[in-house]
This record gives structure tokens, C-alpha cells and sequence, in this order.
């Protein structure tokens, strides 16, 4: 079938999502009438998805280093130095579009994708962790989307053998018609065995790995950069469909490969498949690249040039070898059961040039189609901030008890043990911290050193100051590394927003960005990787602005850590950090009030740092039994949580005046952890804490009796609580449709 | 102790296995499937968990057709020991070795959590270091652990002896809540007639250091050693 190619028309230009100026600029380039095969690669290269058209201006002030940072955003991934010759890679990248259309298959891609990325840099997976947001848990598609998609993402890294160790699942209406799946892969390799996408050496092979390419997937990542309407379910045929027993295959190869010496450069298909690995390889390496299409491996007949360039087919791989050791990387992959083929070679030409059955069926400037991808600088609205909303003018409507029970159900703050027991957490036996805490912990190796591991972002707080939620996006991240006894390395972030074309969309971003960006640098916490959502819109109505933070920190020694339990009966709790009671869009105002409003709590940096670092201290100088952060919810929900998960109850003095009681107990003030210490350490606890100038304040104590009690406001036993906060997903999820 | 631990395609709990043997004391050969023997003074073959060839047909089913399994039948055959964890047990009775199957679990979800396990019996070559009816507190990690057989091999295994663990509570009791995945009567392992092959679904492999969730794993790998 030589079917002949379409003719170029502007809706055929507009079809493949390029406007009118675009595709000018992209014939200029060409210096011709482009043909199909070239409109379809332009399409890939210069989408959002793949360009960063609309967010790479921003991007770009980002702070991204740091002494141990190996190599920031760019690569496959981010690596930092962790020491002893070892070096951390990670990233986080998001699979939302996909994973609304066809939740299962989109999911497990999307973990798929990112475990490639990982080990395409030549480490080893170690960790894999995720961030979800669904629509309102009564909106009709929500229970068969989480169902898809937490049996993808467990579908996907158990069957691949990679611990899927922390995780965090909100719902709000505003994801009703459009979902995240924010996906994060961690590995380990040896600091002077990381490998790269830029090609070198003219002449020198191209190599196609892995699975057989398909007619699936094709316009995925064009997909990824367009709004959803009504008609969205009929973009099925574009997502792809993910293997992991390939992919499992694929890594054992690929490091065994890497282990010769036979690898000069390495690059996963992800988007726009063959298309952009191709041309990132050649351009990052200086070099041009010629690829003949007769030698890939199809799975289907009859497969066009331009299906071949834009398939997203899943388990592909392209390599640029050494040719003297071509044979025994063959023999490595056919051991393994997956295909082996040169499908091209580097050239000095600076060109990229397609052939087919004897057709050359593109030949484009390499570097410009990468290099000269538009760049837009959207107009943006700065964000109305909300005023601050006095904690005196909010009625308590019910005691704080009730208050407590009832939050511990709400679907946000509930146990999500439902999802994280569907995931192996447990494979790989190094984790050490398992999903429920603050952060996981997994051990590297046989120790003794670890990985403290978590992914944050509190999208309510974003979209009513986008410039304070991006703070405390980041804020939280480290605080949670540092809850568990992990000192703060680098981050990766995921930025899920809505349509850029909108000004106040767009307002979101540039102020997110802009509190990351602070919250970086004054916690010396560097970007290392990224990846950008965009247009997370259906029928017009974005999702909450949601940068999900991944962090990566680093535990000394494994044995030396901190969890959230309580440990034994009669250990004094204390408060690290000022409670103002700052009720302004926190769960108990719109859980219990039912009211969405006010600014979020502010986020001192500086504040952040102090508290923080006094309370690693502690736990590093064994002084700290159990540490929380405090975050949605507040004190009252983290107290509880540290009782439920130990079976150990809490007696809690009356909360003190000047503040209201249920502003005290739930109020989502910054910058707060919960500590226990032994009585006979409250002492010096206390004099460090005021040497440091940390605010510190004796909570009350931990007790015999399995309840939580306050002076003044009753008791209420544990088991109820437990029973509260573990039945509500279950009893969710098995409800008839 | 000389193990062997074959790879198939899709095996992704090797490493772990082959941990808690090395820790025990035992030395440990990796054996690719496609090999059709086991090297020489072979004590104990391993097969461990994952998803072999991707669990896309049955599970087990085309790695029981692997030429390393006629090695890893003889070796049975003679009265040597034969380990299958998870994936390993699938393939144990999928390839005769071991009665039974393993069905999708009754929850139809995957379940990955802490799991006690009641002992049976500790007089065979796998759980001396343990005492008869002792919990364990071990993990268990799959979506096919659903231990099912026709009646009459039911009664039998029953009558025998075979039950190696069943799933129970922290005190060793084995009820209905303590079941997580519809294993009929609790089961959790058999052993084969001459107690020389035993497949078991949960993990003792991962629960072999007291930082990663404690030790209690290890009494079958020590017992290994003791054979």
C-alpha cells in the first residue's frame, strides 16, 4: 500500500494543531512546501506537550543548582550526588490526559514512562510514587477512574518489580472532567556510570530496541496540549497501551547492555515516539541523523512513514552504538526476547533526514526544529488575592470532637490504605518507611543510607495565591522529608494547569512558579527535572492549579529515623511552631462550615528553615519518639493520626486563650510539626527549642487509655476514630455504580 | 546449601529470595530458564516471585513449560527440595508438582500488606526453626493467591498433612476476616507428598531485618539451612 501522501491544507495545518504562524515559521525553515511526513513531525516537536511553547520563558529563572546537583532539567531525568559514589536520578511527569480517557492503560503508561525515563539514564528503579486528583467523589465517572487508575499504576510497577512507596489521592469537583496521574520514578546508579541522550561519532549506528512499534498512540502528545470537550472519549485510539512485563525485560537488557561499554548514547521513546528521541539525540550531540524506516520493527502492516514518526507506541528505546561492539550488544537484547534493529546511523549533516522504501520522506534542519520551536510570552493576570479571614468571625458548628470524627472521613484526609495496599510497597525489601507516613523511606542498597521520598501540592491554597501555594507546595515537601529524619536534597515538579491562551490561567502559573522558585532557594532545595501539564480544561472549566512537588532527601543512616505513631503511654507532645489558628482555606472550613474561602495560610521561609531544621535535630540526637508534620487538617488531625497508628491514646490540655478552640485545633498555620519526647527530656527540649528561637508548647501527654481526651471538651476513643478514617474509601469504592 | 534461583523472563522477586538465602547462610546461583539443567549438587531450586512472561495467560503457565522446569522436575523427582514463593507456587502447580490453583483473589484487587500466618507443622526441611502453630508475621503481595482444588484433592491434602501455612490473626487463629484472599480452608502453602517441594503465595523474603518490617521470614531460610 503506497497510499498517496495528503495535500497540505490550512485545516489540515489546524487539524494537526499548528496556527497559521506557526506553520509560515515552520515552511520558512524548511525553505519549501513541507510534506505530510514533515507537517507531522513539526506537529510533534512544536505542541506544548513536547516545546514548552507557552512555559518555557518562565521556566527558565527556575533555580536548578546546587553543589550536589549532577545534572538539572534537560535530561531524561535529574540526578543528584548522594554520596559514596552514588548518584540519585528522579523525575515525576504527568499522564492526565490519557489516564480520563481510558484510566487503566492511561495510568499504567504513565508509571511506564517514567520508569523509563530513569533507567534510561542508566540507574536502577528503586522507588516509584504518584500524585492523584480526582473529581467530586459523587460526580458519575469519579469511582471508575480512581478504580482505573489505581489498578493501573499497581498494575503496572508490580508487575515490573519497582515499590510503589507514597502517594497522595485528593478529590474536587474541579477535576470532574479532567484527572491528574502525576507519576515519579526514582533509581540509583553509580555516579560515573550515568548515561545521556547526545549522540556522538559520525557514523556510528542507531539502534531501535524494545518492543514493536504500532499504529498506537499516534497524536498522544498532541492530544496532551488541547482542551477536552464533550467528544473527548472518542481520542481512545490515541492513548497507548502499556506492557510492563516489555518494560521489565527492557531495563534488565539495557543495564546489562550499559555494563560493556557499548552505549554511546541512550533516549526512550516517550512522546511523539521516534520523532523526538531521534532528533534530540542528533541535536544534543551536534550531529544530524538519518533514518531509514524499512529496518523498524512493525507490528502492523502497511505502517506509513508518518505513522512510524508519530506512534507512541510504549517499551521502545533508541541507542547510538559503538559499532565495533555491535554483536554482543545484539546477543544481549535477543537474550533477553526483544527486537534488535539499526534503523540508522549520525551523520555531519545537521540534517534529519527520513527515508522510506526508497523515498526520502523528510529532511529537516535538526537543531532549529528543537532550537526554533515557538516561544509565546502570554499575557497574564496577576491573581486577586482573597482576604484574610479572621478566625473569630467563623462559628464552631459543631465541638471539636465531632468536628475530628467527622474530618477523619472526609474523602481528602480518610486513610487511602485502599489505593496504597493495591501498589507492591514492599518488593526490593528496603522499605523502610512504608506509604502512611509523612515520607517513605527505602533503604539504598544494604544501607546504610536512605532515601526519604514524598510528593505535596495543596491545590485549594494555589488557586487563592498561587505565589503562597507554590511556596507551601514546596515548603511541605521538605517539611515531610524532614518529619521522617531526612535531610532535603532536590525536587522535581509536575505543573498541572489549565488553558495558557488565559490570562488568569496563565496568572496562576507565573505566581506558582514565582513561590517555588522562592521556596527553592531559601530552602536550598533545587528544581532537577519537571514537566509541564497544560490545558487541564474540559467545556472551559480548569482544574485547580496543582504543581505537585516530588522530593528527594537523603537519611544518613536507616536506623536512625522518625514515624508518626506514638511510641509508648505517658510521653510528653509537644508543638514545634506558632498556631494562629489560620482557618482561611483549610478542610475544616469547608468540611465542616462549608465554606471555600479566605487567603492560605502564609508560608515564612525563613520560619520554615529554623523549625525544620530544630526538628531533624531532635530526631537525629534520638530526643524525638514520633514526629508529624502538621498540614491539612491541622493539630487536632495530626494528633490523631499519631494515636490511630499506634493504638496509644492522648490526653491534650485545653487550647490556650487568644485563639478560638476549633481555630486552634484546626487551623492550617505553617511551618508546625507534633513531637513526642520522653518527660525526662521535656526539659532540654524545651531549652534547645528557645536557644534556637523555635516556639515550642507542651500539647499534653500521650496516655494508657485508647482515646483522645481534651480538658474541657471530652473524650472520644480511638477505635471509633480508627473506624472513621479507615471506612470511607472502602465503603466508597465498593458502592454499585 | 546450594540454591539455585531461576530467572524467568518477568521474575522480579529473585533479588530478594536470593538476599535472605545468602543471608542465611546458603550460596546462590542465578540459572536462566531457557538452561535445561540445574549446575551440579544443586540442593535447592528457587522459583521466585513476579510475573513471569507477564502473567498474560495463565499465571505460571508458560514458565511451567520452560525447559529449565524438566531439570527442576527431576531434581523434585529425586527427592530434592523445590522452593516456589508467589509466582513460583503458581508454576509449581501449573506444572504438576504441586495440587491446586490459584485463582484471582475473592477482592479481585492486588493486595500488598502484612499478613500472619499460622504454622502447621515443623517437622519438614522448610519450617524446623519454627513451632507448630506459631503465627508469622510475614508479607503477601498478589491479585492470583486464591488457593482453590476439587474436594476429593481438598480431603486429601487435608488428610495428609500437606497445609504448610494458613493465613490467620496475630494469635494463630484462622478465621474468615484473617482470609485476604478466599483461599479455600486458610490456605496459604502446600507442600508436595514427600514434603520435599513446598509453594507458599505470601513473602518470608522480605521479612528478613528488623528495619524493613522485622524477621520472622528468616525461620524458613534458617530451617533450610539446618536441612
Amino acid at each position: 500500500m503506497t497510499a498517496k501522501e495528503p495535500t497540505i491544507t490550512p485545516g489540515l495545518v489546524a487539524e494537526h494543531g499548528l496556527t497559521p504562524d506557526e506553520y509560515t515559521r515552520f515552511k520558512e525553515l524548511v525553505g519549501r512546501e513541507p510534506t505530510f511526513t514533515e507537517l507531522g513531525i513539526v506537529s510533534a516537536m512544536w505542541n506544548e506537550h513536547c516545546s514548552y511553547k507557552s512555559s518555557r520563558l518562565h521556566l527558565r529563572g527556575l533555580p536548578t543548582q546546587a553543589p550536589w546537583v549532577i545534572q538539572g532539567p534537560g535530561e531524561n531525568a535529574g540526578i543528584i550526588d548522594i554520596g559514596d559514589g552514588l548518584a540519585c536520578v528522579f523525575k515525576m511527569e504527568s499522564h492526565n490526559h490519557p489516564s480520563f480517557i481510558e484510566p487503566y492503560q492511561g495510568a499504567t503508561t504513565g508509571v511506564g514512562g517514567i520508569l523509563r525515563d530513569v533507567f534510561t539514564m542508566g540507574a536502577r528503579p528503586v522507588a516509584a510514587l504518584n500524585s492523584l486528583r480526582f473529581g467530586a467523589p459523587e460526580h458519575p465517572r469519579t469511582r471508575h477512574l480512581v478504580a482505573g487508575v489505581v489498578a493501573g499504576v499497581g498494575g503496572y510497577g508490580n508487575s515490573f518489580g519497582v515499590p510503589t512507596v507514597a502517594g497522595s489521592v485528593g478529590f474536587h469537583t474541579r477535576y470532574d472532567g479532567n484527572i491528574l496521574v502525576n507519576a515519579m520514578a526514582v533509581g540509583i546508579a553509580r555516579a560515573d556510570g550515568i548515561f545521556y541522550a547526545a549522540a556522538a561519532g559520525v557514523g556510528n549506528p542507531i539502534v531501535y530496541l524494545g518492543s514493536k512499534t504500532g499504529r498506537d498512540g499516534i497524536h498522544g502528545a498532541t492530544m496532551a496540549s488541547a482542551e477536552f470537550d464533550e467528544n473527548s472519549g472518542e481520542k481512545r485510539p490515541t492513548v497507548q497501551v502499556g506492557d510492563p512485563f516489555a518494560e521489565k525485560l527492557l531495563l534488565e537488557a539495557c543495564l546489562e547492555l550499559m555494563q560493556t561499554g557499548a552505549v554511546i548514547a541512550i533516549q526512550d521513546m516517550g512522546a511523539a515516539g521516534l520523532t523526538c528521541s531521534a532528533v534530540e539525540m542528533g541535536a544534543k550531540g551536534g550531529l544530524g541523523v538519518e533514518l531509514d524506516l524499512d529496518a523498524v520493527p512493525c507490528r502492523e502492516e502497511g505502517m506509513t512513514a508518518y505513522e512510524m514518526m508519530l506512534s507512541e507506541s510504549q517499551e521502545r528505546m533508541l541507542m547510538v552504538l559503538d559499532p565495533a561492539r555491535q554483536a554482543e550488544a545484539e546477543a544481549i537484547f535477543r537474550k533477553w526476547g526483544l527486537d534488535f534493529a539499526v534503523v540508522g546511523h549520525t551523520t555531519d549533516t545537521q540534517r534529519f533526514v527520513v527515508r522510506h522504501k526508497g523515498e526520502v520522506k523528510a529532511d529537516l534542519p535538526i537543531r532549529e526544529l528543537g532550537d526554533e520551536a515557538p516561544l509565546y510570552d502570554r499575557p497574564w493576570n496577576e491573581p486577586v488575592p482573597q482576604p484574610v479571614l479572621d478566625p473569630a468571625t467563623v462559628a464552631a458548628p459543631v465541638s471539636d470532637l465531632e468536628a475530628l470524627e467527622r474530618l477523619l472521613g472526609t474523602p481528602d484526609l480518610a486513610s487511602k490504605r485502599w489505593v496504597w495496599e493495591q501498589y507492591d510497597h514492599l518488593i526490593l525489601g528496603n522499605t523502610v518507611q512504608i506509604p502512611g507516613g509523612d515520607a517513605a523511606i527505602v533503604r539504598i542498597g544494604e544501607g546504610p543510607k536512605g532515601l526519604a521520598l514524598t510528593t505535596d501540592v495543596t491545590p485549594r491554597y494555589c488557586e487563592a495565591d498561587p505565589v503562597a501555594g507554590g511556596r507551601q507546595a514546596v515548603a511541605e515537601t521538605w517539611r515531610n522529608i524532614t518529619a521522617v529524619g531526612g535531610k532535603p536534597l532536590a525536587i522535581t515538579d509536575n505543573l498541572n494547569f489549565g488553558n495558557p491562551e488565559k490570562p488568569d490561567v496563565m496568572g496562576q502559573f507565573v505566581g506558582c512558579l514565582r513561590g517555588i522558585s522562592e521556596a527553592c532557594v531559601a530552602l536550598d532545595f533545587p528544581i532537577v527535572s519537571g514537566n509541564v501539564s497544560l490545558y487541564n480544561e474540559t467545556q472551559g472549566r480548569s482544574i485547580l492549579p496543582t504543581p505537585t512537588i516530588g522530593g528527594v532527601g537523603l537519611v544518613a543512616d536507616v536506623s536512625v529515623h522518625a514515624t508518626l505513631a506514638f511510641k509508648r503511654p505517658g510521653e510528653a507532645i509537644l508543638l514545634v511552631g506558632e498556631t494562629a489558628g489560620w482557618l482561611g482555606q483549610s478542610v475544616y472550613l469547608r468540611e465542616i462550615v462549608g465554606r471555600e474561602e479566605g487567603a492560605p495560610p502564609p508560608v515564612d521561609l525563613a520560619v520554615e528553615r529554623r523549625n525544620g531544621d530544630f526538628v531533624r535535630g531532635l530526631i537525629l540526637d534520638k530526643h524525638a519518639s514520633a514526629v508529624h508534620d502538621l498540614s491539612d487538617g491541622g493539630l487536632l488531625v495530626a494528633v490523631a493520626e499519631m494515636a490511630i497508628a499506634s493504638g496509644i491514646g492522648a490526653t491534650l490540655d485545653a487550647a490556650p486563650a487568644g485563639v478560638p478552640a476549633h481555630a486552634f485545633w484546626f487551623g492550617e498555620d505553617q511551618a508546625r510539626y507534633v513531637v513526642t519526647v520522653a518527660q525526662a527530656d521535656v526539659a532540654a527540649v524545651t531549652a534547645a527549642a528557645q536557644a534556637a528561637g523555635v516556639p515550642l508548647r507542651r500539647l499534653g501527654a500521650t496516655a494508657d487509655e485508647a482515646a483522645l481526651q481534651i480538658a474541657g471538651e471530652g473524650s472520644i476513643s480511638l477505635g471509633r476514630l480508627h473506624a472513621r478514617h479507615e471506612a470511607w474509601l472502602p465503603d466508597y469504592m465498593s458502592k454499585p455504580e | 546449601m546450594k540454591a539455585a534461583v531461576i530467572i524467568f523472563p518477568g521474575s522480579n522477586r529473585d533479588g530478594d529470595v536470593a538476599q535472605a538465602l545468602v543471608q542465611a547462610g546458603a550460596s546462590v546461583t542465578k540459572v536462566w530458564h531457557a538452561d535445561s539443567s540445574l549446575p551440579a549438587g544443586t540442593d535447592l531450586a528457587v522459583l521466585p516471585g513476579g510475573f513471569s512472561y507477564g502473567d498474560y495467560l495463565r499465571c505460571g503457565a508458560i514458565a511451567a513449560r520452560a525447559p529449565v522446569m524438566d531439570a527442576v522436575r527431576s531434581h523434585a523427582a529425586a527427592g530434592r527440595l523445590v522452593l516456589g514463593i508467589c509466582n513460583g507456587f503458581q508454576i509449581l502447580c501449573e506444572s504438576g508438582l504441586l495440587p491446586g490453583v490459584l485463582m484471582r483473589n475473592a477482592g479481585l484487587n492486588f493486595i500488598c500488606r502484612r499478613q500472619f500466618l499460622r504454622v502447621e507443622r515443623n517437622d519438614t526441611a522448610f519450617t524446623r526453626r519454627y513451632a507448630q502453630g506459631q503465627a508469622i508475621d510475614v508479607a503477601i503481595a498478589h491479585g492470583e493467591g486464591n488457593f482453590v482444588a476439587d474436594e476429593r484433592t481438598l480431603a486429601q491434602i487435608e488428610g495428609d498433612g500437606r497445609v504448610a501455612f494458613r493465613y490467620a490473626d496475630r494469635a494463630g487463629a484462622v478465621t474468615p476476616q484473617a482470609n485476604p484472599n478466599g483461599s479455600l480452608n486458610n490456605i496459604a502453602g502446600v507442600y508436595s507428598e514427600k514434603f520435599n517441594v513446598l509453594g507458599l503465595m505470601p513473602h518470608p523474603e522480605n521479612l528478613i531485618d528488623d528495619l524493613v518490617g522485622g524477621t520472622d521470614g528468616r525461620g524458613l531460610f534458617e530451617s533450610l539451612l539446618a536441612a
